[in-house]
């Protein structure tokens, strides 16, 4: 059975600009040989999207938007990579994989990933505090105790809210004894 | 001089000038990892009333990065009569975005954009 919480969008395949789709095997690899390609594989998803906002020397605005967008697509890639490797279920069987649909006014994130029954049970609190809190205040508060704490916990999708403008969305699925988490972040364009 | 490096960035403490420079993209793996470059920044708080943080090349920084600089800047803002300035740029987006944080962290602290 799937859960679903927040916003949660079913991409129209017929709807879609451009597409990509990066997965990976969790456990092919130790973590800290793996995290460097959780930048280079972000940093692919942002320079490739440039290739649809070109730079235009007679619309002055052109560089800034590529800019902006190349920048928002690569931290939050990055982040939902960072999540999913750090909190992926070594011991499941699911993949991860980030796929990145492009439509006229929206980009939109779909990370996938495998977390245990302890990790979902977590991370369900987290999306209710969530849910209950108003972002921003959430964030201040989550940035004030960071000094008390070597955790940030949280912290990165609090940015994409609050910096980004965007809309996060959760679906879980249990399988067997894992659960597969799809994690979707929109933001307009 | 204090230089903290890797093959993505480059961060420098010059005790003289009371600036530490940080250039490149930091996507370090949590808190722990970022422990020596906190440190740096710990020192050069302890070391003189008045700091410059030039972020300006800093072209990328992940969620960790944002708690390590929001950690710092309450350390900062504990110490008093302490003189924060922080130093961004326009043309690097995640700067126009987020470090205006640091700012509500602690009023007191000087933003500049360039």
């Amino acid at each position: 059975m799937s859960e679903r919480y927040g916003c949660f969008n079913e991409i129209d395949p017929n709807n879609y600009c451009e597409h990509m789709c990066l997965s990976f095997k969790p456990s092919s690899v130790p973590i800290k040989q793996r995290w460097r390609n959780n930048g280079l594989s972000a940093d692919f998803l942002g320079d490739y999207l440039t290739t649809f906002f070109p730079k235009d020397n007679e619309q002055p605005d052109s560089a800034k938007k590529q800019a902006i967008v190349r920048d928002a697509a690569t931290y939050i890639a990055n982040e939902l990579l960072e999540n999913a490797m750090k909190y992926c279920d070594e011991n499941g069987n699911i993949p991860n994989s980030i796929d990145l649909t492009l439509l006229p006014d929206q980009l939109i994130f779909t990370e996938i990933n495998g977390i245990s029954a302890g990790q979902k049970t977590e991370f369900k609190a987290f999306i209710k505090e969530l849910e209950s809190s108003d972002p921003d205040e959430l964030f201040m508060k989550r940035l004030e105790a960071s000094a008390e704490s070597d955790s940030a916990s949280g912290l990165g999708y609090l940015t994409m809210i609050n910096d980004y403008q965007a809309e996060l969305g959760w679906q879980f699925d249990d399988i067997n004894d894992a659960c597969k988490v799809t994690t979707q972040v929109v933001i307009k364009i | 001089m204090i230089k903290i490096e890797d093959d993505n960035y480059q961060v420098e403490y010059q005790p003289a000038d009371s600036v530490v420079r940080f250039t490149g993209t930091l996507r370090l793996g949590g808190l722990s990892e970022y422990a020596p470059i906190a440190d740096c920044l710990t020192q050069a708080v302890t070391e003189s009333d008045a700091l410059t943080l030039s972020l300006k090349e800093l072209e990328f920084l992940n969620s960790s990065g944002i708690a390590m600089f929001s950690k710092f800047v309450i350390n900062a803002r504990n110490k008093a009569e302490f003189k924060l300035v922080v130093v961004g740029s326009q043309s690097v987006p995640w700067q126009t975005k987020s470090l205006n944080n640091l700012k509500r962290l602690m009023p007191a602290m000087e933003l500049i954009l360039e």
